[in-house]
């Protein structure tokens, strides 16, 4: 009996209606399906614990958090972190911060990703091809620690690019890149792109390749030249991928990252340099304020949930894909 | 994966590729992809003529392409050192320990959640799905692993990170690609899902789990923040990207102050410098991920496609 019902159902699956009744759940259906209810629990167990648990602590910001004192005898204080991290001078440059790391992060990312797809695309030789993707992907395996001591042995004043520099006489003595916080963003923003840009092609090379070719091909009837074929070819072809990513890296505009900002910051680029996860290291974890540095992980949380369900209301507006 | 090789076949049966423009364009399209892999291998080279290099000598500079006074001096300082020994053996535990879980483990729940007839798939993946744009943060995470006394713990390397939202979607988008009369069949046959998830599916998985267990394994090995936060005052626990941040920040301490420079890492050997150690170190770090890489690249590429198909 149980086999058959099992068996029966992916034949209900194709009509949508039938579906949803199946959805009545059932001591029987769940009887039937304890196997995988077995197969499910202890990664459900161990997400809830892991992941939602925690959203307990959140109520860390609403106090005057005492770790020696349990939780009825904490004092609450309503907005009190979030008034001060609103009107504190150290969280606002924080955000600026993160927000300009961010931005430039996603504007860089994105172009340089699919200018580099395109460009790929046109090569015709494969094996070359294959060569310089191969190579362009293997920085996004290396951690953080060993691009950031590149960009700093390169950056160095006797490093290669000073050495270049002036090898060109584009300057006439070393720059301090890593010394000066203008530069910081701007640093912050190619180490990302030398890490990540080949990696971040994959994904619109296979968009470009589920082109139909027949578009290609009328348009060369139509005399549309390269650049033509790209304009109005490939990359309205690859417009749904670069908008759901869009979708998605908007949901993450608070997290211009933490760790290069934490291994490339020091003393000298302090104000350009740390980002809010490094304001609530700083705070929460060093100085022990941990209710000011949990307003600062709410704050975060919630903006990326907001900016993600705004970026999703937008693209569904504009007759995009979208995520949700 | 017909894909690219087809759009390159008729892109050369294109009326447009020949004359001048069509060469001046690739042309530049080469050069310019020339540059790019020199600027993305260059640093790698350079960091590995530093690593065999003596100290001494690297400090003068003009290093480029090949080491001028060739030295094992710089491997031996790191290997010598208790600390950077353990420490790799600590990374290549968490890496190997971490990577068996979460591959098992996700297989097994995507497996579930790929049966289209489970009453409960909806919500699971709800509940999984939210936690790629949540999280509770820091400092929750951080009183959580306290509570769970996790702190200066091994298993806060391997605990915390056992599943990945998104790769559990990979895998189901793959299991979806697996003919439903497979599973159908053995069900016929008498086995419960158990049985079929370990003696089909997850056999029929192995392109997707390669790609998956690099990811994974990548994750664990370049990870220094929990071996930072969790476990900074317990040595033994240290990992080899963790030694390699503390070499880094000492040695660019060192950079932006030359004076300090002179007396930092040079207590016995005097042909090792913090620079040299540090790229020892870096290609230490490294190699494990060289190595992989080439096997696992024609895996990764379908695993992120496949990964990248809406339900």
């Amino acid at each position: 009996m149980e086999e058959i019902a099992i068996g029966a159902k992916p034949v209900k699956q194709a009509d949508p209606k039938k579906k949803r009744r199946d959805k009545r759940v059932t001591w029987a259906i769940i009887k039937d399906q304890r196997q995988l209810i077995y197969m499910s629990v202890p990664l459900l167990a161990y997400i809830v614990l892991f992941a939602y648990v925690p959203i307990w602590g959140w109520s860390m910001a609403f106090q005057d958090y005492k770790p020696a004192r349990s939780f009825g005898e904490q004092t609450w204080v309503g907005f009190k972190h979030f008034k001060f991290l609103f009107t504190d001078d150290n969280f606002l440059r924080v955000l600026r911060n993160t927000l300009a790391m961010s931005m430039i992060n996603l504007i860089f990312g994105f172009v340089t990703a699919i200018i580099l797809a395109l460009l790929l695309n046109e090569i015709k030789k494969i094996f070359w091809k294959r060569a310089v993707q191969t190579i362009s992907y293997l920085p996004h395996f290396l951690s953080w620690i060993i691009v950031t001591g590149i960009v700093a042995t390169s950056l160095a004043s006797d490093g290669i690019v000073n050495e270049m520099l002036m090898k060109l006489h584009l300057v006439d003595k070393p720059i301090l890149w890593l010394s000066e916080g203008k530069y910081f963003w701007g640093v912050v923003g190619a180490s990302h792109v030398w890490k990540e840009v080949g990696w971040n092609t994959i994904i619109y090379l296979a968009a470009i390749a589920s082109i139909d070719p027949a578009l290609y091909e009328a348009a060369d009837i139509d005399g549309a030249n390269r650049y033509q074929k790209m304009w109005s070819v490939t990359l309205p072809g690859i417009k749904p991928t670069i908008v759901i990513l869009l979708i998605m890296s908007i949901g993450h505009i608070l997290e211009a990252g933490f760790e290069v900002q934490y291994l490339l910051g020091n003393g000298l680029v302090v104000d350009w340099s740390e980002t809010i996860d490094i304001f609530v290291l700083k705070y929460g974890i060093a100085q022990s304020n941990y209710s000011l540095a949990t307003a600062g992980g709410i704050f975060k949380t919630v903006v990326s949930i907001t900016m993600l369900l705004l970026a999703n209301w937008t693209a569904k507006r504009l007759g995009e894909e979208r995520l949700l | 994966m017909s894909g690219p090789e087809s759009t390159i076949a008729i892109s050369r049966r294109r009326p447009g590729s020949r004359g001048l423009e069509p060469f001046v364009f690739n042309t530049l399209n080469t050069i310019f992809m020339i540059i790019l892999v020199i600027v993305t291998l260059y640093p790698f080279l350079n960091t590995i003529v530093v690593s065999f290099n003596a100290g001494n000598d690297t400090i003068r500079g003009g290093l480029y392409l090949w080491p001028r006074q060739f030295t094992l001096q710089n491997y031996k300082a790191v290997f010598v050192s208790g600390t950077i020994y353990n420490a790799f053996l600590i990374s290549v535990a968490r890496t190997v320990l971490s990577t068996l879980l979460n591959i098992f483990l996700t297989t097994m729940l995507a497996y579930a959640l790929s049966r289209r007839n489970f009453v409960f798939r909806k919500p699971i993946t709800t509940v999984f799905v939210l936690t790629m744009y949540f999280n509770a943060g820091l400092i929750p995470g951080y009183f959580l692993m306290k509570d769970l006394n996790l702190i200066n713990n091994f298993f806060v390397y391997v605990l915390p990170s056992m599943i990945s939202a998104f790769n559990l979607i990979v895998i189901r988008t793959y299991i979806y690609t697996i003919p439903e009369s497979l599973v159908e069949s053995a069900k016929i046959d008498g086995a419960g899902d158990f049985k079929i998830f370990w003696r089909i599916i997850l056999p029929l998985c192995k392109p997707v789990l390669a790609t998956i267990a690099l990811f994974v394994a990548v994750g664990a090995w370049n990870s220094w923040f929990d071996a930072f936060l969790y476990t900074s005052s317990q040595q033994e626990l240290s990992t080899l990207q963790y030694e390699l941040m503390k070499l880094l920040s000492s040695s660019m301490n060192a950079n932006s102050n030359p004076s300090v420079s002179n007396g930092v890492g040079m207590q016995n050997a005097t042909q090792v410098t913090p620079i040299s150690i540090r790229a020892a170190v870096t290609v230490v770090a490294s190699i494990p991920i060289l190595v992989v890489y080439p096997f696992m690249q024609k895996y990764f590429v379908v695993g992120l496609n496949v990964g990248s198909v809406k339900e």
